[in-house]
């Protein structure tokens, strides 16, 4: 297994929230997709139903901290600075896709975004963009 | 009514264990215990970023519905959130949102997370609201497939 692989699978199985909701991630080379199945306690709005928000902000945040363990070794977790996040389609009860963009990784700041879609890619129901405080280890 | 209804009727709600604390005029306080569940740093600790952004979104949504004479349906456009420190492993979080603004279509919300005082905060929010967000949709509108892919749907609650 790749290093990046042995990162991110190291990395959802020790994050207890992570296992909480069920994340699971995909990579293929560098390119990461994250997956989030749907399960009954991931439901906000119970009468549509819809997936509640803040799993769905969570799950782009994850995605985003899953993508930085890919590109780099680091020192330790990246701590999250600030997320914006926009809900574009209500999420239906249907396994959900995320994947996140490095727009800049520096030594200490990287930002990210992040697309989330179900059935269709180009329909995107949420965005994320975020930034964090990294700690890449030097090599 | 709601707040319980929101928080007991929610799947995710019930299974972080949101309780709300109070509901002023457009005001909410929500509480979530700390749980090693919920935990995003295993090496600190410290309870995932992730459900600081369900406890403010859900408190955001119940200060609007505390805000509203009636009851409609509502939901999240857009989410802000500043996360100033990281919460005191062990220790339970609260959010307090405010809805300051209502419009005819939309509502503004303040929120900020804290653990031990509101104060200093642990995040701090910003959002805003869809209202009538569900107009016309049934119970169960989701179940069914969109009428074609990247049609306009409404929001997330």
């Amino acid at each position: 297994m790749a290093d990046e692989d042995t990162r991110l699978v190291s990395m959802l199985e020790s994050i207890p929230y992570a296992r909480f909701l069920g994340i699971k991630a995909e990579l293929a080379g560098d390119e990461m997709t994250a997956v989030l199945p749907f399960a009954q306690h991931i439901v906000g709005n119970p009468m549509l139903p819809a997936i509640h928000g803040g799993v769905l902000g969570a799950f782009m945040e994850m995605t985003a901290l899953a993508q930085l363990s890919v590109a780099a070794p680091m020192k330790r977790q990246p701590r999250t600075i600030d997320v914006s996040i926009e809900y574009l389609r209500s999420g239906r009860p249907l396994t959900t896709y995320a994947r996140a963009t490095i727009k800049k990784l520096g030594r200490r700041i990287a930002n990210v975004h992040v697309e989330a879609w179900q059935e269709t890619r180009s329909a995107p129901i949420a965005t994320l963009r975020g930034l964090f405080l990294v700690a890449p280890s030097e090599e | 009514m709601i707040a319980t209804a929101m928080n007991e009727g929610s799947p995710q709600a019930r299974a972080l264990g949101f309780s709300t604390l109070e509901i002023g005029e457009a005001t909410a306080i929500l509480k979530v215990p700390y749980r090693p569940e919920i935990v995003g740093d295993p090496e600190t600790g410290v309870i995932a970023g992730g459900v600081v952004t369900t406890l403010l979104d859900h408190a955001s949504g119940q200060a609007v519905h505390a805000a509203l004479t009636a009851w409609v349906s509502i939901a999240t456009l857009d989410l802000r959130i500043d996360y100033m420190r990281a919460a005191e492993p062990g220790l339970d979080v609260f959010a307090r949102a405010h809805c300051y603004k209502l419009t005819r279509s939309v509502a503004f919300v303040r929120a900020v997370a804290y653990d031990r005082d509101p104060n200093d905060p642990v995040a701090a929010a910003q959002a805003t609201f869809m209202l009538d967000s569900s107009a016309g949709k049934k119970p169960g509108a989701n179940l069914k497939p969109p009428r074609d892919a990247g049609a306009k749907t409404g929001g997330v609650d």
